[in-house]
């Protein structure tokens, strides 16, 4: 499915919490939506599925009849229901569903008014679709947190929607039902949105990536050219090394620790060999992104990266001095915190 | 652990290389999209790959192509897993799986018990009928030839005992399926038919006209002030913040107690005698008084309400996850609760103002019912609606004999078979709802 963001905004209790957002993420691509927490990740979710009107601008998608844009909110819930499906982050039921009832929940937009489903096949074929067709009859409340994603996705997946929404879809889950999940995603070709925590798995998963700061947009482009140390530092106030997989080649996020002096200590010793820094390391931290021709439209974000990064008050005097690059900021900035605390 | 110089120096270069490499890969990934990954997600993608055909396959099937629809970017052949046909394969029974007989057998018992019952309660009593005798009596006021009843025992049948077993039976039915509703739209499994301050209001209105000597009929007063105390209540919801489902109950219980203390207020100071008992059995719930017109207006209000409620199943289902969930499978929240809740208020409404405010039936019978037919709503409102008609023609039936000629109210009743299933249910401890 197309989706166009288009300046899109709305307003909680007099604050934008969500606030101009233009950004077109890729069809048929798994795009995830960075942000910490209250940045307005879940509600610019909400507003791409339709639940809220924007306050300002409009999400607009592919009507499925003529192709022409559309903005979302406007489409008769029902029929929104059949291309869109959100799989929010907390639900829990209140009554003891068995996993197929669940599932068949999915079907809800296509039932007629006395009930009947007309297409007796989809729930089988959902759980099937999503590797759960063993726990159809198994009680809701029985199942392991990774057991109960896969059913909500299935559910989604009965839905039979053109685009899936997830927040935040491996919270709560281990390491494996993590990767498992999100590697599913992948396979499934339809226009995901996924809000996520963890940066590593947003570099490793996503085709695309949109970092949201306060209810703006602070970047957006492919995770190799959005995950920098330097946006790291401005959205989340962390400081963080971008290395490359050995294996995938795909960003990996180091974390040092929070701004300043010692809390980083240890997790930084673990990262990086002890003693004077290799050059070729640092070489290789100095240039996060080699520069290459974008396959986006949007090097208009990196413009404002790199405006941002320069344009940020220095976080200690020693980098202050150095006209550098963001990746030397963050070198020196290790360096004095390293020294501080020994 | 230290790396030397020139290792480290390799290792980069490496690292560059493969980023260097990937980086075209990637170019070309979201041009053409996201079947093909890293080399390290090659072999979980192997296993996905199978996995999307078999999805293909399945939705091949199921015939049933959308129109335009999911594009198919991933052409490469399938390979065949061992795994395939296992999980494809009807799998067993689970045994923790509940027993959930068809829509259609619990409706037919529902309904068969339904009616044994009231024919059966219609024999039961000081005077003592046969079957024969009722079946002659009805089949002779419905205009069939039979032969004649003893004009006696035709008055016991037609003007005493059938309008007050039929009144049970469509009030118990009633209560159920209100209770039923008002627990799926406030997602509170304690929530009752008398939740929005109904039966309190209901109450008062009972009171003004038995203690007060407001010349108007009995229910005419219960009915309008169970509306009164629900717009009261609504209002007061409304007053300062959005309608939400927590502050309407919360509102409805404050309108509750206004209406008790009002009614209490009312009995301490004018009840004596007589008009005491009177009012103390009306607000227990009793079905001593009711005529042919309570029968109309009970099941009246019954059949209207059902029909609506039925027909919403899919949508209170949709309720199960919460509002945002119920707003994501194309159901609007707010609408749908409102009014679905003016619907149940109006046959509370309806219910009350022929028999009092009956404890436990709304809240019991959907959890007792609900381990056969499960959670959804097409099939629970139904058989919860014929078990509670059954429950409360028998609550009422041994409420008139046990200690005949003496009556209890019925609320006692249902309160004293109410409660002690109310603990069995818990004990057996039903998942979410009960955590």
């Amino acid at each position: 499915m197309e989706l166009t963001l288009d300046g899109v905004g709305t307003r909680l209790g007099g604050r934008w919490v969500v606030d101009g957002i233009d950004a077109t993420p890729p069809a048929g691509a798994v795009t995830g939506l960075l942000g910490p927490n209250g940045a307005g990740k879940t509600t610019l979710l909400r507003l791409i599925a339709g639940l809220l009107a924007p306050g300002a601008g409009a999400v607009l998608v592919d009507d499925d009849a003529t192709g022409a844009p559309v903005a979302v909110d406007t489409i008769p819930r029902r029929r929104r229901a059949r291309r869109i499906a959100l799989l929010e982050q907390e639900s829990s039921a209140t009554v003891p569903l068995l996993v197929r009832e669940v599932v068949a929940l999915g079907r809800v937009p296509y039932r007629s008014w006395w009930g009947a489903d007309p297409d007796d096949g989809a729930v089988g074929r959902a759980l099937a679709a999503a590797d759960a067709s063993h726990l159809a009859q198994r009680p809701w409340d029985s199942l392991s947190g990774g057991e109960r994603q896969r059913v909500h996705i299935a559910r989604a997946l009965a839905q039979e929607p053109d685009l899936l929404l997830l927040d935040e879809p491996t919270n709560h889950l281990d390491v494996s039902a993590q990767l498992s999940l999100l590697t599913f995603v992948r396979t499934l070709g339809t226009t995901t949105v996924a809000a996520l925590h963890d940066l590593n798995l947003a570099a490793q998963y996503c085709d695309h990536v949109l970092v949201l700061s306060s209810g703006r947009l602070a970047a957006a482009g492919a995770p190799g050219d959005v995950l920098t140390p330097a946006l790291v530092r401005d959205v989340y106030h962390v400081e963080a090394d971008v290395l490359a997989h050995p294996r995938t080649g795909r960003p990996v996020i180091a974390f040092t620790g929070p701004a300043p002096a010692g809390v980083g200590e240890r997790a930084g010793s673990g990262a990086r060999p002890s003693g004077a820094e290799s050059s070729a390391e640092r070489q290789v931290r100095d240039e996060p992104s080699p520069a290459r021709p974008s396959h986006d439209t949007e090097s208009a974000t990196r413009e404002v990266r790199d405006e941002r990064s320069s344009a940020r008050p220095a976080h200690d005097g020693s980098s202050a001095a150095r006209p550098s690059s963001a990746g030397a900021d963050d070198t020196a900035l290790a360096d004095a915190s390293r020294k501080g605390a020994s | 652990m230290a790396r030397t110089e020139p290792e480290q120096r390799v290792r980069d270069d490496q690292v560059r290389d493969d980023q260097v490499r990937d980086e075209q890969v990637r170019d070309e990934q979201v041009r053409d999209q996201p079947a093909r990954d890293d080399r390290a997600q090659d072999e979980q993608g192997r296993d996905e790959q199978a996995r999307r055909g078999r999805l293909r396959d399945e939705l091949a099937r199921g015939g049933r192509a959308r129109a335009g629809g999911r594009p198919t970017r991933d052409e490469a052949p399938r390979t065949a897993r061992p795994g395939d046909e296992k999980s494809r394969a009807d799998h067993p029974r689970d045994p923790r799986a509940p027993l959930r007989p068809p829509l259609g057998l619990l409706v037919a018992t529902g309904a068969v018990l339904l009616v044994a019952s009231v024919a059966l309660a219609v024999t039961i009593g000081p005077a003592h009928l046969a079957l024969g005798e009722v079946a002659r009596s009805v089949a002779s006021h419905l205009g069939l030839r039979v032969a004649p009843v003893p004009t006696l025992h035709d008055a016991i049948v037609w003007d005493l005992r059938l309008p007050r077993v039929l009144t049970a039976a469509a009030v118990g039915a009633g209560l159920a399926l209100a209770g039923a509703v008002m627990q799926s739209l406030t997602r509170n499994p304690l929530a009752d038919p008398y939740l929005l301050g109904l039966s309190s209001g209901a109450s008062l209105g009972a009171a003004a006209v038995l203690l007060l000597g407001v010349a108007v009929l009995l229910p005419v007063a219960a009915f309008v002030g169970a509306m009164l105390a629900l717009l009261a209540a609504l209002s007061l919801a409304r007053v300062g913040g959005t309608l939400t489902p927590t502050r309407a109950v919360l509102a409805g219980l404050a309108i509750s107690q206004l209406a008790a203390a009002a009614t209490s207020f009312v009995i301490f100071w004018t009840a004596r005698g007589d008009s005491y008992q009177e009012i103390v059995a009306w607000l227990l719930g009793s079905l001593a008084a009711t005529t042919w017109s309570s029968v109309a207006i009970a099941a009246g209000a019954l059949v209207v309400a059902s029909l609506v409620v039925v027909a919403a199943a899919g949508r209170l289902d949709a309720f199960a996850f919460g509002d945002t969930a119920a707003a994501s499978l194309g159901v609007d929240p707010n609408r749908t609760r409102w009014f679905l809740m003016g619907v149940v208020a109006l046959l509370t409404g309806a219910l009350v103002s022929v028999s009092g405010s009956i404890a436990f039936v709304g809240l019991l019978v959907p959890h007792a019912v609900s381990p056969l037919t499960g959670p959804s709503h097409r099939r629970l409102l139904p058989v919860a609606a014929l078990a509670g008609g059954v429950l409360l023609v028998w609550a009422d039936t041994l409420a008139r004999t046990v200690f005949a000629p003496r009556e209890l109210p019925v609320g006692i009743v249902t309160a004293l078979l109410g409660a002690p299933v109310f603990a069995w249910l818990l004990r057996r401890g039903r998942g979410a709802a009960w955590s």
